[in-house]
C-alpha cells in the first residue's frame, strides 16, 4: 500500500493490532486522518497529511519526528497503545 | 486464431489462445472446488480472471482505492543473507521502511526457527529494541515452529519420519505429542522475550511444514500468548493448503487438524487468537498459470469469506499461483495479486 510513502504502515497497525479487515481499518485510519480511505493510497496527499501531523515520512526534513518519536504521535492520532512507545515512557521515566 | 503471452506453473513463457485460457480457468476452480469442497468461481468471476490474464500490459495493478498492505515472511534477511548485500537486518528494515515503501516487516534469525532463537533471545532482543527505536511501521518477530528440529540427533524426542515408515504408529504419535510440548514453550518464551523489547507483533510462520503437529505447536503457543499478551499482534502463516496428517489424531478445539483446507484453518486460528492469518495454496509447475490462478483465487476467496479477521494470502515464488522459480516473473506476480485481491478479496498479502 505504500508504508509511510502513504498510510500503508497505519492500516497495518490497525489490522495486527486490532485484528480489523482491510475495509474497516482504512476507515478507522481515515476517519482518524481526516481523508477518505482512497486517499490514504495517494503519496502526495499524504506525504502533507503526514508531515502537518508529524508522524514520519520518507526524505524527512530537518527536525521532523523519526522512528519512536513519530511513533509517539501515531499512538495519539490512532488512538492506540504502540508496544515500543509503552516501553519507551516506561525506560525514560516518562510515564 | 489469436495466442495469448502467458506462463507456466514454473516460469516458462507459454502461447495459449483464448479457448485454452478459459479451459484452463474453469479447470482450475473446478479443482480447488472438488479438493476444499467449496463454491467454484462464477462465470463473471472467470470472465474477470480472463480479462486479467489476456492484457497486453506488462505488469498490471488493482483498481484505485483496492491498494492492501503487505506483512512479510523473513523480510529482513531478503537484502542481506538473500540477495548476498553487506547489511545488517536492523539496517535493512529501514531500508524496507524508508525506501522499498513496505507497510511492516518482520526481523528473524538465519535460522528462522524458534528453537534456535531460544538460545540467542538475549541478542535477537537487543536487535529488535534497536528496530523500534529507529522506524515507524509495525514490525514483527517472525520465525517458524519447525518441529522436526526437535527430532534426534539434534533434539530430544525420536523421529516420527524414521518411525512411521516401520510402522511404529504409536510411537511416532507420541514422539509427535513431545515435540508439541518443547516447542509451546519455546514460542511462548521469545514471545515474551520479544514483548519486551517492544515488538508489534509475533509471526508463526511455515505453519503446518511438519505437519499437523508443527500446526497445533503453533496454536497452542498463540493461545497463551494471546492471554500472557493480549495486545500483541499475532501473524500466523501457512506452509501449505493442506494440513498434512503426519499424527492424524490431533485436535484443537474439538477439530481434527488434519487435513484441513484454508477456509477451515483460518476458524481454527481465529479460536487461538491470531490477528492476521496467511494461508498458502500451492502451485502446481505442471500446471499452467492460468490453472493455477484460478484454482488459487477460488480457495483465498472461500478463506476471505470465512474469516473475521484480516487474510494476507502469501504470494511468493510457488505459492498463491506465483511460479515456482527462484526470480517469479512480475507479468504473473502483478496478474497474481491483482486477482487474489479483487476476487479474492484479500485483505493483503
Amino acid at each position: 500500500m505504500g508504508g509511510i510513502r502513504t498510510a500503508g504502515d497505519l492500516v497495518l497497525r490497525m489490522q495486527l493490532a486490532k485484528g480489523m479487515k482491510l475495509e474497516v481499518a482504512k476507515a478507522y485510519v481515515a476517519e482518524k486522518m481526516g481523508v477518505t480511505p482512497i486517499e490514504l493510497s495517494d503519496c502526495s496527499i499524504m506525504r502533507e497529511k503526514r508531515q502537518t501531523l508529524d508522524i514520519g515520512y520518507p526524505m524527512p526534513d530537518p527536525g521532523a519526528a523519526k522512528g519512536i518519536e513519530a511513533k509517539v504521535r501515531i499512538a495519539e492520532v490512532l488512538k492506540i497503545k504502540i508496544n515500543s512507545v509503552e516501553q519507551f515512557k516506561r525506560k525514560t521515566g516518562l510515564q | 486464431m489469436d495466442k495469448y503471452f502467458t506462463r507456466m506453473g514454473d516460469g516458462s513463457p507459454i502461447y495459449l489462445s483464448g479457448d485454452e485460457i478459459r479451459s484452463e480457468l474453469l479447470e482450475g476452480t473446478l479443482d480447488a472446488a472438488d479438493r476444499g469442497k467449496i463454491a467454484e468461481l462464477s462465470p463473471e468471476e472467470l470472465d474477470y480472471l480472463f480479462e486479467i490474464i489476456i492484457s497486453p500490459v506488462n505488469v498490471t495493478s488493482v483498481v484505485r482505492g483496492k491498494e492492501v498492505v503487505t506483512s512479510s515472511d523473513s523480510g529482513a534477511f531478503k537484502i542481506s543473507y538473500q540477495a548476498n548485500i553487506s547489511m545488517d537486518r536492523a539496517t535493512a528494515i529501514q531500508v524496507h521502511e524508508k525506501v522499498l515503501a513496505a507497510d511492516s516487516l518482520d526481523l528473524g534469525n538465519i535460522d528462522y526457527s524458534y528453537k534456535a532463537v531460544k538460545a540467542i533471545l538475549h541478542d535477537e532482543a537487543k536487535v529488535m529494541e534497536n528496530v523500534q527505536l529507529n522506524t515507524i511501521m509495525p514490525v514483527l518477530y517472525g520465525a517458524m515452529p519447525n518441529l522436526g528440529l526437535y527430532t534426534r540427533p539434534d533434539g530430544p524426542v525420536d523421529n516420527w519420519s524414521e518411525l512411521l515408515p516401520k510402522g511404529k504408529i504409536v510411537e511416532a504419535r507420541a514422539a509427535q505429542e513431545e515435540a508439541i510440548e518443547h516447542a509451546v514453550k519455546d514460542m511462548v518464551y521469545i514471545a515474551g522475550g520479544m514483548n519486551a523489547a517492544g515488538a508489534d507483533g509475533m509471526n508463526f510462520d511455515t505453519c503446518g511444514a511438519s505437519g499437523d503437529a508443527d500446526v497445533l505447536a503453533a496454536l497452542k503457543a498463540i493461545e497463551i500468548i494471546r492471554d500472557k499478551y493480549p495486545a500483541l499482534g499475532i501473524e500466523m502463516g501457512m506452509s501449505g493448503e493442506f494440513i498434512l496428517g503426519m499424527h492424524g489424531q490431533l485436535e484443537f478445539g474439538g477439530t481434527r487438524v488434519a487435513g484441513l483446507y484454508p477456509h477451515r484453518q483460518v476458524e481454527l486460528a481465529e479460536k487461538a487468537g491470531v490477528t492476521i492469518f496467511g494461508p498458502v495454496v500451492n502451485t502446481n509447475s505442471n500446471k499452467s498459470f492460468p490453472w493455477n490462478l484460478a484454482r488459487a483465487v477460488t480457495f483465498i476467496k472461500a478463506c476471505t469469506e470465512a474469516a473475521s479477521i484480516p487474510v494476507h494470502a502469501n504470494v511468493g515464488m510457488g505459492v498463491g499461483a506465483t511460479p515456482m522459480t527462484p526470480v517469479p516473473p512480475a507479468d504473473a506476480v502483478s496478474r497474481a495479486a491483482k486477482a487474489l485481491i479483487e476476487i479474492g478479496k484479500a485483505d493483503g498479502l
